[in-house]
């Protein structure tokens, strides 16, 4: 079907990864500068990216669950602290003031931070499959505080509140992927190492939603009773669908750490939670490229406030002045999630589907 | 004997806060179906506009002064920001108000400042004792306040003619709205209540110490209270307050004989208590079970 790319012939088409030519070209465009971007900015930019990445796979996670099984986690911190402990225990030096059993290779603590949070997803689940909406964010708010107090008590593990620990270290077979050798500087290496992550774990959620296991998300969220009575498991899927989230959540716990290299208990608050719901839904709820995109925005959101500061002088850098740069960046976080929801529920996706269609129809766009 | 009488009399003082706190969820959980996330918010600027207040007139005049500007301020909130979302998902909803949570409560911790800050109530520490059991005055104000606001309440519900139209409301809102019930301004009048209960609250839960900015989670334990009293019961919210506030004093006071829990376990008690709950009663004690029709 030569000039006519829109029309699908076939249902394998239509549900083709890419299945328009402008998605095979924005990807091909976007990744081709994603991985020359390294060479054009300055290393602690490159730094944030990273960090960018490795939050947009905890928010495609939290967009799994969220976004396309609808059932809203606040508790997203608690499976972040299960994987990065897990990721940390696991490569830890044995001799350390720590717990640590010495496994350094990626390859290792990843898949396992991984697992382990799964399995405390599996476990969350069938409170899921009980309970819907309101109740279900109530319960899952409850495991925050829950695993907060666990992670300041046991400090054998964690270090405790106000020293913490060393995060996991990123090395496959021996080799460092996080120091400056002849090929390129850390940050470097650390952004194309999280970039390629992203890449592996948006692709998988990518395919997860358009297979049958994302159709029942979907229907699950549209309307469950529905979905039940056409046969989709409720239990079931809510199940995969918690485990996947907690998943990739674990993950992004693990690596999450790694690119500052220390992290203490007090981080796994109720504000991480509400960061990666603020991520999602700024994002564009029930999107893969949306909740990378809120991921990125989210990140980038505190040096953007400190560059917001050169041009509005009241605001001070100071934390014992008001207004500060901090008061403001949490301000963002809430103002932002009102404003997207009243104004543009779809989030920086839906503002994408807006100027496509304007751009699709032009001239003709009213 | 005598310890185990006063952390029960503890509790009731600390369950009152809570009881207060979750009476606000409640109420505006039944008129709009949504659970505000923005409690914790208003309960911390109502107490410290009390701070400020309490430099300038009497304790007494304060506190209702403070809880009617955290009412108008609630009814602001909900006017900007909740309304506009009327008919869509609860959910979304809840998250507008965590939301405006966040974004208020930096207002108000700017406010609060580094100073130690005190409501400066008339009672401190000092104790009244029967024999040899004593209970603090403050929790004893605390419990018999809320007695008085809890009974005021019920007789609104049950006796005005703006308390039949908010249970009319809450029953069925379209049928309510046919029979010349204005929603708009049930919606606005709870919100204004729960605001004004939350900054009761707070003011209790700050007597006899001081405001900082980590009081706000004293807020979100009337979560778990909620969920034990069932989301949409009057009765439950006040039964589930005080149970769920002689749970954590007394895990307070007998946490010493399981170490390994660690320090401070009667902080996560109810939130325990509510998984528990939910795994055998979803509704809670006194909630409506939810009738899903197709």
């Amino acid at each position: 079907m030569k000039g006519r790319p829109l029309l699908h012939t076939s249902y394998a088409s239509e549900m083709a990864l890419f299945n328009t030519p402008a998605k095979r070209v924005w990807f091909g465009v976007l990744l081709a500068v994603a991985v020359a971007v390294p060479f054009l900015l300055t290393d602690d930019i490159l730094q944030l990216l990273a960090l960018c990445c490795v939050a947009a796979i905890g928010a495609i996670g939290l967009g799994l669950v969220t976004g396309y099984a609808g059932q809203v986690s606040l508790g997203h911190a608690f499976f972040l602290a299960i994987g990065a402990y897990t990721a940390a225990a696991i490569s830890g030096d044995p001799d350390g003031r720590v717990i640590g059993f010495g496994v350094t290779n990626m390859l290792v603590w990843l898949p396992a931070a991984g697992l382990a949070a799964a399995a405390a997803g599996v476990l969350v689940a069938p409170l899921a499959t009980r309970l819907r909406g309101l109740y279900l964010a109530i319960v899952t708010l409850g495991l925050v505080f829950i695993g907060q107090h666990i992670a300041s008590e046991w400090s054998s593990l964690t270090g405790g509140v106000g020293v913490g620990r060393p995060a996991a270290s990123l090395e496959v077979f021996g080799y460092q992927l996080a120091t400056t050798d002849a090929f390129a500087t850390r940050d470097q290496k650390l952004f194309w190492l999280m970039l390629a992550l992203l890449l592996v774990f948006a692709l998988a959620a990518r395919n997860l939603a358009r297979s049958k296991v994302g159709r029942a998300f979907t229907a699950i969220r549209d309307r469950d009773i529905a979905a039940g009575v056409i046969g989709v498991n409720l239990a079931r899927y809510k199940t995969i669908a918690f485990a996947v989230s907690s998943l990739y959540a674990g993950c992004a716990g693990a690596l999450l750490y790694t690119v500052s290299g220390y992290f203490d208990p007090s981080s796994f608050s109720l504000l991480l939670s509400v960061q990666y719901i603020a991520m999602v839904l700024i994002g564009g709820a029930g999107t893969v490229s949306g909740a990378i995109a809120g991921a990125f925005f989210i990140t980038l959101l505190p040096r953007l406030t400190r560059e917001l500061q050169a041009w509005v002088p009241f605001i001070s850098t100071q934390p014992n002045e008001v207004p500060n740069v901090f008061q403001v960046e949490t301000i963002l976080y809430g103002v932002l999630i009102i404003v997207f929801l009243i104004f543009e529920p779809r989030g920086l996706f839906g503002l994408w589907v807006r100027a496509r269609n304007y751009w699709k129809a032009w001239p003709f766009s009213y | 004997m005598t310890e185990l009488i006063e952390a029960v009399l503890r509790g009731l003082g600390t369950g009152s806060v809570y009881a207060l706190l979750a009476l606000g969820f409640v109420i505006i959980y039944k008129a709009t179906r949504v659970i505000s996330f923005a409690q914790p918010a208003f309960m911390l600027a109502g107490v410290t506009m009390v701070t400020y207040l309490v430099l300038e007139v009497s304790f007494w005049v304060a506190v209702p002064v403070a809880a009617f500007l955290t009412g108008l301020l609630a009814l602001g909130v909900e006017r900007l920001a909740v309304r506009p979302m009327i008919g869509r998902p609860a959910f979304v909803v809840a998250i507008i108000t965590l939301g405006v949570d966040v974004a208020v409560r930096v207002v108000v911790n700017a406010f609060i400042g580094l100073d130690v800050r005190n409501v400066l109530d008339p009672w401190g520490l000092r104790t009244v004792g029967i024999r040899d059991i004593d209970m603090q005055q403050r929790h004893l104000a605390a419990f018999l306040t809320t007695a008085a606001l809890v009974a005021a309440l019920f007789a609104f519900f049950r006796f005005t003619r703006m308390g039949l139209a908010m249970r009319a409301a809450a029953y069925d809102q379209e049928a309510a709205l046919a029979q010349g019930v204005s929603v708009g301004a049930v919606f606005a009048l709870s919100w204004g209540l729960a605001g004004a209960l939350a900054a009761v609250a707070g003011t209790f839960a700050a007597a006899g110490s001081s405001v900082d900015a980590g009081l706000w989670l004293i807020a979100l334990t009337a979560l778990p209270v909620i969920i034990l009293g069932g989301l949409d019961s009057l009765p439950g919210a006040v039964v589930g307050g005080l149970a769920i506030g002689v749970l954590q004093e007394l895990t307070a006071t007998y946490q010493n004989h399981a170490p390994w829990l660690g320090g401070n376990v009667s902080v996560i008690t109810p939130y325990v208590v509510m998984l528990l709950v939910l795994l055998v009663r979803p509704y809670g004690l006194f909630g409506t079970r939810e009738v899903e029709r197709v």
